[in-house]
């Protein structure tokens, strides 16, 4: 399940940025949000994050949650340091002419989920006898 | 306090300076945390962890705190961070601690911070959280993560 990022593109008649090269991964899970403290709160991994905010620190979050790929809403124009970030982190990166309901409501339909009840894994770690292994 | 992490079989401890309100550069420390953990080898979601406290650290710092030390340190049984400033320290720790409780500057908002989410997600992601300030005093934040 799930969309690939090329279908997502279509969906909102989005622009590509960065991520050309990146068209082909699987996205199955969304998350929106202007606050970057609200998506480091949420369990977002391998999600889209869909989002009003243009600022380098759209994408360093980005890199700390693992997420997959960004869309800025309302025909924002990325800045300059916004574009070069992302394509230092190799981040897909692409801006749609929607608000953030209305991309929300077309992603949502065509199948792609919130993250509210995804299963949190986060307190998994190593067993101890793993991590020896390892180091 | 500080002192007694250096009790334990260390494995690797790096040091990082923090330069307060360098927003060009911030989050950087935490991606460098993140890339030396990948390194090691530990579980997505352990890194993912360890990162999102460090960005909330680094960014409190940046944002209120002051220039200030950042550390990692990997020992045989836990992952430590450690941030240290001289800044204003925090008046009212209870009242930080609580979500949505911010004093974010407009520029802040501007950025996406300010949600009032960084010491509860601290909190969340890491297995002991440690804090220790005063008005005046500065704030050193201890957080450890058990592998």
């Amino acid at each position: 399940m799930g969309l690939r990022l090329a279908e997502i593109v279509k969906i909102l008649k989005a622009k590509i940025i960065t991520g050309n090269d990146k068209l082909n991964i699987m996205i199955e899970f969304a998350c929106a949000s202007d606050l970057m403290s609200d998506i480091l709160r949420g369990n977002v991994e391998n999600c889209l994050l869909i989002t009003g905010l243009n600022s380098v620190q759209t994408i360093k979050t980005a890199v700390i949650s693992n997420i997959s790929a960004i869309v800025l809403v309302r025909d924002k124009e990325p800045l300059q340091e916004v574009i070069e970030e992302a394509k230092k982190y190799e981040l897909p990166f692409l801006s749609t002419p929607f608000t953030m309901y209305t991309a929300c409501g077309r992603l949502f339909s065509k199948g792609l989920k919130g993250v509210d009840g995804r299963q949190d894994t986060r307190k998994k770690n190593y067993s101890k006898e793993e991590f020896q292994d390892k180091v | 306090m500080e002192d007694k992490i250096l009790e334990k079989k260390t494995i690797l401890r790096k040091s990082f300076r923090i330069k307060f309100n360098d927003f060009v550069r911030a989050g950087e420390v935490s991606i460098a945390i993140q890339d030396i953990l990948k390194n090691i080898g530990f579980t997505p979601d352990f890194i993912k962890r360890v990162s999102i406290c460090a960005y909330e650290a680094e960014m409190n710092m940046i944002m209120h705190g002051g220039d200030g030390d950042a550390s990692l340190t990997v020992q045989e049984d836990k992952v430590i961070l450690e941030f240290k400033d001289q800044g204003p320290g925090i008046e009212d720790l209870d009242w930080a601690m609580r979500p949505g409780t911010s004093t974010a500057k407009p520029e802040h908002l501007e950025m996406g911070f300010g949600a009032g989410m960084g010491f509860p997600n601290m909190k969340t992601n890491s297995d002991i959280l440690y804090v220790d300030t005063a008005k005046g005093k500065g704030t050193y934040v201890r957080m450890e993560f058990m592998i």
